[in-house]
């Protein structure tokens, strides 16, 4: 399925847009994901390895939180979208 | 509702001719423009999201149109913040803008409010509007905006923007949800890109703030499909438009059925910003560009090393060592630790994170060049331009 990086986190995925990986469920697509880019785990995972309250994911347009999160199905064709909350040009 | 509003308002003939093109289209009308002609709107900054939508909302008729902002136009502002002109370069904001505006529609009442937007005046300003457009560029004051909407019951229109990519909802109406269903808590400091690694395509903020300046006129019209409940994602580099659904949550803590955010609190630590002394840099390891100066000149063995992106190193450079700040951990090979290191970016916060990660990793004599290149244009050498 592909997975589409959003700008901001696209530095820490080898500066593309979107990457392709096999999986069955969100959480082996997500998995699949931050194995090929180490580096993305910090910025998408927590201490504790849950999802950062500033980083959404969405299979299609539905936010997994309402689907059932990294156990939902996913199948050839859909997009998953790493959204994260961005503020404009101040930090 | 409409006969009510013919008797507290009219248009004069200036404004019927001025609004002609409102009027002869059934959607809007002389029963829209003067519902536009009643509103309120306070705008959220006059920058880069707020200048498209004011000088749209101010063109269309907004009765009165509300500008919070404390900031100066500088030269580095006029690339996207359209309301501004070079002379304007030194003038506040709100002066600027509200010259501007007038300028468009003098039949308009502009009003400025030359304030930080803060927890103390949030809702009493909130009160006396009835929506509010969300054009801020920092976190704590995208909650704030978003909490005391939730608390005062007004529409927040939301636009944010980064590099070529923006997002824009409709957020805090009664039946929809508000920003913190989507996101409840705002990132660590450390873990979004900072001002000179971000950047923003000069148009994006013009695509996004009329985009809020459309749900804002449709708002007060009461037509069309507002953008409640749905998150809009433009890419301006793909000219791509996609949408997310977006759903009150019902354990929000601004607006789920059991609220615990019920008064406006200190959005600065909520964002965990740190005061402004804690964030002042370390003298120990920090070096002033006086002093890199004389150190040059007397010809001390210092290396220079820049962590700026190679774009920016192209804008100017003081002949330093280039490896932007991310390379570093994989290059860090290409560095001699028995030699004395200045490291300087942009302003002085990803050389500071350099210097960290170089101590870390066993260097003992590097040093922060304090305000980075900046204040060696400032300061040193006039000719190295400012970006």
């Amino acid at each position: 399925m592909k997975i589409l990086v959003p700008t901001p986190l696209r530095q820490y995925a080898g500066k593309q847009s979107a990457v392709e990986v096999p999986a069955a469920t969100v959480g082996e697509a997500l998995n699949g994901l931050t194995t090929a880019y180490p580096d993305l785990r910090k910025h998408l995972y927590g201490d504790e390895g849950k999802l950062r309250a500033f980083v959404n994911v969405y299979l299609n347009d539905e936010d997994i939180r309402y689907l059932q999160n990294d156990a939902t199905a996913v199948k050839d064709g859909d997009t998953l979208s790493i959204i994260p909350s961005i503020a404009g040009g101040r930090v | 509702m409409a006969g009510i509003a013919e008797k507290v308002a009219s248009l004069s003939n200036d404004e019927i001719l001025r609004y002609s093109r409102h009027l002869i289209m059934p959607e809007v009308g002389m029963e829209g423009q003067l519902k536009l002609k009643q509103a309120k709107v306070l705008c959220i900054g006059a920058g880069g999201l707020g200048s498209p939508l004011a000088l749209y909302l101010a063109a269309a008729g907004v009765g009165t149109l509300g500008i919070v902002d404390f900031d100066v136009v500088d030269f580095t502002n006029l690339q996207r913040q359209v309301i501004h002109g070079t002379s304007d370069v030194g003038r506040k904001k709100l002066d600027s803008a509200a010259d501007t505006l007038n300028e468009i529609n003098p039949t308009i009442e502009v009003r400025k409010f030359d304030t930080r937007l803060s927890s103390a005046n949030a809702l009493e300003l909130f009160r006396e509007f009835d929506i509010v457009a969300d054009g801020t560029d920092n976190f704590p004051t995208r909650y704030l905006v978003n909490d005391a909407c939730v608390l005062t019951g007004k529409p927040n229109v939301y636009g944010s923007i980064f590099r070529f990519e923006g997002q824009a909802s409709v957020f805090a109406t009664k039946e929809g949800p508000c920003y913190r269903c989507l996101y409840p808590e705002p990132p660590p400091p450390g873990l979004v890109p900072s001002c000179a690694e971000g950047g923003v395509l000069g148009i994006l903020p013009g695509l996004v703030g009329i985009i809020q300046a459309t749900e804002t006129i449709k708002l007060i019209l009461g037509s069309g499909e507002p953008l409640i409940g749905r998150l809009l994602l433009v890419d301006a580099l793909a000219m791509r438009f996609r949408e997310l659904k977006l759903r009150k949550n019902p354990d929000c803590p601004a607006c789920g059925t059991h609220p615990t955010v019920t008064e406006l609190i200190d959005y600065n630590q909520f964002c965990g910003i740190r005061g402004e002394e804690a964030a002042a840099p370390s003298t120990m390891r920090d070096m002033t560009v006086e002093e890199l100066k004389q150190r040059l000149d007397k010809g001390d063995d210092l290396f220079v090393l820049d962590v700026r992106e190679p774009h920016e190193y192209q804008i100017c450079n003081i002949g330093g060592h280039l490896i932007p700040l991310n390379d570093l951990p994989k290059r860090v090979s290409e560095l001699d630790s028995s030699r004395e290191i200045v490291v300087h970016c942009k302003m002085g916060g990803r050389s500071a994170k350099a210097v960290d990660f170089l101590r870390q990793s066993g260097f003992s004599r590097v040093h922060n060049l304090a305000g980075g290149i900046t204040a060696w244009a400032d300061r040193i050498d006039p000719k190295v331009p400012k970006y």
